[in-house]
């Protein structure tokens, strides 16, 4: 799916994960950026997380920034899932 | 036994941290919060994140309801469309104000589990009144579906609709408090009260509780974890009332079987009622008899 806007979703709040997503054009690929606080023990699950929503999406072309503050599966999903909804312009019940 | 609610704590719906941690901190019932809580431009993050802990995350014995946003707003109906197939213990109905609008949301919700193939004896509804309308048709919105086990007072708001102060001492909402608790009683049901919204005050809160206590309510909605063990405190039995609560049970099941149905402990009377006050406050205290 092609991704219409820039959108973020998350907090920097401690056991939250902000995500920055930004679309690409076609071909470009996924460029990801990982940052965590638990990056040595967790980051190889964040980016097979991160990369497991966007197939599930079929989202190919994206520039996708996260920043980790020791957010559980739930909340990384639940994050992912927010800005990724809200990139394709698929959000529902919300005044964004 | 019914499940306690004693205390009903409320976790803002889109703080990761606090979901994840909300059976860790001893309340009955947990009230995870799409509604006040939440900001307008994130009630989608919101929704998504309660939905994805309620998936996950064990919230062990502790009853799970979740309030979502009224029908009137844009958000009601995508908050039932993601919990409803979820079956939490609970929905929780902000301002409910008349049975009409209870219906509407029944037939929205047992609508959802048709499509889901769930039962519509699971998941109960608590109906809050908050408005001087929703305590004026509170006896006919407890009474209307077996759906809803507890009817809750939101004094916040209560006060705001009656353009009032909400005084410490509660007197703009005493009338309100008392009829919705005799509502719920005829009918049954639990009645739980409104916050105590400043944290600091452990003394105002014991005796706001005790008050609560003394007028009927089952329980009372708590705001931070600190206030949890203070109405515990108040809600559970003192060693003296169940001593003399395990005393009456004895005396009661002796002189019936003597045929006997009036009787006295200590120069008073015990009856029928006085023997049902004695079994509440074992059923308070966990104690089987």
């Amino acid at each position: 799916m092609e991704l219409q806007r820039n959108a973020q979703a998350g907090t920097f709040e401690s056991s939250d994960i902000m995500i920055l997503i930004e679309p690409l054009k076609n071909k470009q690929g996924r460029k990801i950026e990982i940052s965590s606080s638990v990056m040595l023990q967790y980051g190889d699950m964040l980016s097979e997380l991160v990369n497991n929503i966007l197939d599930k999406y079929e989202i190919e072309n994206v520039h996708l920034i996260a920043k980790d503050k020791g957010a559980l599966e739930p909340t990384i999903i639940a994050r992912l899932e927010t800005a990724i909804t809200r990139a394709l312009n698929q959000q529902k019940g919300t005044l964004l | 036994m019914k499940t306690k609610r004693r205390t009903m704590l409320y976790i803002p719906g889109n703080n990761p941290a606090m979901l994840q941690q909300g059976g860790i901190y001893g309340a009955d019932s947990l009230l995870l919060d799409l509604e006040d809580a939440v900001a307008l431009n994130e009630k989608d993050s919101a929704r998504i994140l309660v939905k994805n802990m309620l998936n996950s995350i064990s919230y062990y014995n502790t009853e799970v309801c979740v309030r979502v946003n009224h029908l009137d707003t844009p958000f009601g109906i995508e908050d039932l469309e993601t919990i409803v197939p979820l079956q939490p213990d609970a929905i929780r109905f902000p301002k409910t104000e008349t049975v009409k609008e209870l219906k509407k949301l029944i037939d929205i919700i047992e609508s959802i589990e048709n499509k889901h193939n769930l039962p519509h004896n699971k998941m109960t509804i608590h109906a809050m009144i908050e408005t001087a309308l929703g305590v004026q048709n509170v006896f006919e919105i407890a009474k209307f579906s077996k759906r809803v086990d507890a009817i809750t007072i939101g004094g916040q708001d209560l006060t705001a609709d009656m353009n009032i102060v909400n005084a410490k001492d509660g007197s703009g909402i005493d009338l309100a408090r008392k009829m919705i608790v005799m509502a719920a009683k005829a009918n049954n049901i639990d009645a739980i009260d409104t916050v105590f919204v400043d944290v600091n005050d452990e003394e105002g809160l014991r005796l706001e509780t005790e008050y609560a206590k003394k007028i009927g309510f089952t329980g009372k909605a708590v705001i931070n974890p600190r206030q949890i063990d203070i109405i515990h405190e108040v809600y559970t039995p003192t060693e003296a009332e169940i001593r003399r609560a395990f005393r009456i049970i004895k005396e009661f099941k002796k002189n019936k079987d003597a045929g006997i149905g009036v009787f006295a402990i200590d120069g008073k009377m015990v009856d029928a009622p006085v023997v049902a006050r004695a079994r509440h406050t074992l059923d308070l205290a966990e104690i089987k008899y």
